[in-house]
């Protein structure tokens, strides 16, 4: 793809990617941690503590695949995206594009590097300047980074791009209120292509969308990625559509991953006990199956990632918690005595497999 | 809007022609009903909107606003005293042969007459040519002042509200300290130490003790827009400060600013009347409303006409401005109706 970013065309870009060997890192995430300071005082502000909304995540995101990231609301999983957007600035750890630190990078590098990393917003709604024509929404991008296409290609490219989302290259110059919110996604997503990206981060690109009309976007962002060789990172709450579209899961408490695998060690084979309890949470559509599975219900609130709860984050609401939880932080490491797809890395002292959907 | 409506009826099809469902956690190949043939069908839907012919075009949040102006009666009516307004102020000899310098003593007082259509004043002078010459002075000021306004209390308030920090805390204290002056009080010091007054001195007055209610209102409105998904989203793609300022942020945020503006251009004109009804506007060599209605209340038993004829068009020209500032406020935000 990176030999393809300059001066292709969308169409040229339909010829289908080969699939790539798994394995091949091109985005990877050491450590990373972000830290918003608590202040007080209007003038003279002091600090007196921080809220540590992402504290030490580290994965890696291989070519071509579909990491899905999810959690519930506070996690941190969109304070990760804002941070690989470079949206806020990082407080500790580092985020390396095909094996260079974006830290270290500055100006040109930098920018050209950026390029590779777009991403697609929640709301169909706000993400669209409402005084500014699809022409100008997606064609934005070519305006800040005027090498990757001539100013009179732009035009043509801006409907290419729009035909490759499924909306009519004719409407470039309609507004945003004109369209659905289904369209409104598509045109965001537009967007995030229009400089020819390797990785799009999807910040819950459908959970402002109807149901059906969710499936649409999501079939789009599979056929993107199945045309364009995309990797996706993937950030959502609606644990079925992560299933549908992700390879690998990452589940994310407090600003830590819990359990990272791939859909099937996930899903099927959840070993950390907060997996186990988002998944028996999951509606069943079979009555059958509703009566004879377990639901896991977590008793108190999420603590405030103010003050994290020591050694694990999720000792306060589990119910395998014991003196060591407290005491010593939980790796996220392969744990012995699991084999099979229950090999997985799990930070969980007390990492066990459970069978929670009845699947196998 | 029934245009948009038959436009999202034909869009319709669109949106919900896809039917797959998700499927439940066990079973996601559910969700996954075809792709290709989708796609076909999609091709084949979108094309369907073109055949509503030209009166689609499309129309911005701008033209909107147009749209909902032109249907506000209100806006007619001071639009069309305004533009009758703003001719008289610059072609008066269209509507008066009569030099308002003129002024033979004799003809002093006179009541309104074919010769006379207002009267005449204290020193004889035409009052129907010197309203007439008179509403120069008014617009000239009521406009001028409202674009300096709009650009000072603008760009602080888009300064402070965009960029935040100790300059917002600076800038919002230097606005309360001007809060804190009153407008007629510090036009009077400042015209005061002027000897030559012309009609730009009384701008300068008004624009520098006038801005502040601008200047607030940008900044709330910029700070609103700044938070939103589209300017973080042209952050994520690199754009520079000026690009997010100039093509996101301000366009979206200078409604507000433009509805008061419109009704504050009024005021100005009735704050110029006002000063040089004090005497220390505009000089008495210039012609204006204010001047002559201050000189007219001398007289005010004897010859009211001299009083009247100018105060009604001062009236009619604050009115036409503060209604088209109505209609404008109705039509940018249609919340508030």
């Amino acid at each position: 793809m990176a030999e393809s970013s300059n001066g292709a065309t969308a169409a040229d870009l339909r010829k289908v990617v080969q699939p790539v060997a798994q394995g091949e890192p091109i985005l990877q995430v050491r450590g990373l941690v972000k830290h918003f300071p608590i202040t007080q005082g209007i003038l003279f502000q002091k600090k007196i503590g921080a809220v540590k909304a992402v504290d030490g995540v580290t994965f890696d995101l291989m070519k071509g695949e579909t990491l899905g990231l999810v959690g519930e609301s506070g996690c941190g999983k969109s304070t990760v995206a804002r941070l690989l957007m470079n949206l806020e600035s990082i407080t500790k750890g580092s985020v390396l594009y095909k094996g260079d630190d974006l830290a270290k990078l500055s100006g040109r590098a930098l920018k050209a590097v950026r390029r590779n990393i777009q991403m697609v917003f929640q709301d169909p709604y706000t993400s669209l300047n409402p005084r500014m024509t699809v022409a100008d929404i997606v064609g934005e991008p070519y305006d800040i980074h005027p090498e990757v296409a001539p100013r009179g290609d732009r035009k043509r490219r801006v409907q290419e791009l729009l035909d490759l989302v499924g909306l009519n290259p004719e409407h470039i110059n309609r507004y945003p209120h004109q369209f659905s919110g289904g369209q409104r996604q598509r045109i965001g997503i537009a967007r995030g292509l229009a400089l020819n990206p390797e990785i799009i981060i999807a910040d819950e690109p459908v959970s402002a969308l109807d149901v059906s009309v969710q499936a649409q976007v999501v079939n789009l962002l599979e056929k993107l990625q199945n045309e364009l060789g995309l990797s996706y990172l993937f950030i959502a709450h609606d644990l079925s559509v992560v299933r549908h579209i992700s390879d690998r899961v990452a589940v994310m408490y407090l600003g830590r991953i819990a359990e990272i695998g791939t859909d099937a060690q996930i899903y099927d084979h959840p070993t950390h006990p907060y997996t186990q309890a988002l998944l028996s949470a999951v509606p069943v559509p079979d009555p059958d199956g509703r009566e004879h599975r377990e639901r896991i219900i977590l008793t108190g609130d999420v603590p405030s990632p103010a003050n994290p709860p020591s050694g694990c984050r999720f000792r306060t609401r589990c119910w395998k918690a014991q003196d060591i939880c407290a005491e010593q932080e939980p790796l996220l490491q392969i744990r012995t005595g699991l084999d099979g797809l229950a090999a997985h890395d799990s930070a969980c002292h007390f990492a066990e497999e459970k069978d929670i959907v009845g699947a196998s | 809007m029934p245009d948009m409506n038959k436009q999202q009826r034909e869009q319709l099809p669109t949106a919900s022609d896809e039917q797959p469902q998700f499927g439940s956690i066990e079973n996601p190949g559910l969700m996954l009903a075809d792709e290709e043939g989708t796609t076909l069908e999609k091709r084949g839907a979108y094309a369907a909107p073109e055949v509503q012919g030209p009166q689609s075009k499309p129309r911005g949040a701008w033209g909107e606003a147009w749209r909902e102006l032109r249907h506000n009666p209100s806006f007619y009516v001071s639009g069309v005293l305004l533009l009758f307004l703003i001719f008289m102020a610059f072609f008066p000899g269209v509507f008066t042969d009569i030099d308002p310098r003129h002024c033979p003593i004799l003809d002093t007082n006179k009541d309104p007459s074919g010769d006379h259509w207002f009267g005449t004043n204290v020193q004889g002078c035409d009052v129907y040519a010197r309203t007439v010459f008179g509403a120069r002075a008014s617009i000239i000021v009521g406009v001028a002042t409202t674009a300096l306004i709009v650009v000072i209390g603008g760009l602080i308030g888009a300064l402070s509200g965009y960029f935040g920090g100790w300059l917002d805390t600076i800038l919002a204290r230097v606005t309360d300290i001007f809060f804190g002056i009153p407008l007629l009080l510090a036009a009077l010091v400042f015209m005061s130490s002027f000897k030559d007054r012309t009609v730009w001195t009384v701008v300068a007055a008004l624009g520098i003790f006038g801005w502040m209610q601008i200047a607030r209102i940008m900044r709330g409105s910029v700070i609103t827009v700044k938070k939103s998904d589209y300017v973080v989203a042209a952050r994520a793609l690199g754009a520079g400060t000026g690009r997010i300022l100039g093509r996101h942020v301000l366009p979206n945020a200078i409604a507000p600013v433009i509805v008061v503006a419109t009704i504050s251009l009024g005021t100005f004109i009735a704050t110029e009347a006002t000063l040089s009804f004090l005497g220390i506007g505009l000089p008495p060599t210039e012609i204006s409303w204010g001047a002559d209605i201050s000189s007219a209340t001398t007289a005010l038993r004897d010859s009211p006409y001299q009083l009247i004829f100018p105060s009604i068009f001062l009236s009619v020209t604050v009115f036409s401005f503060i209604l088209l500032g109505d209609a404008v406020r109705d039509a940018l935000d249609p919340k508030l109706r």
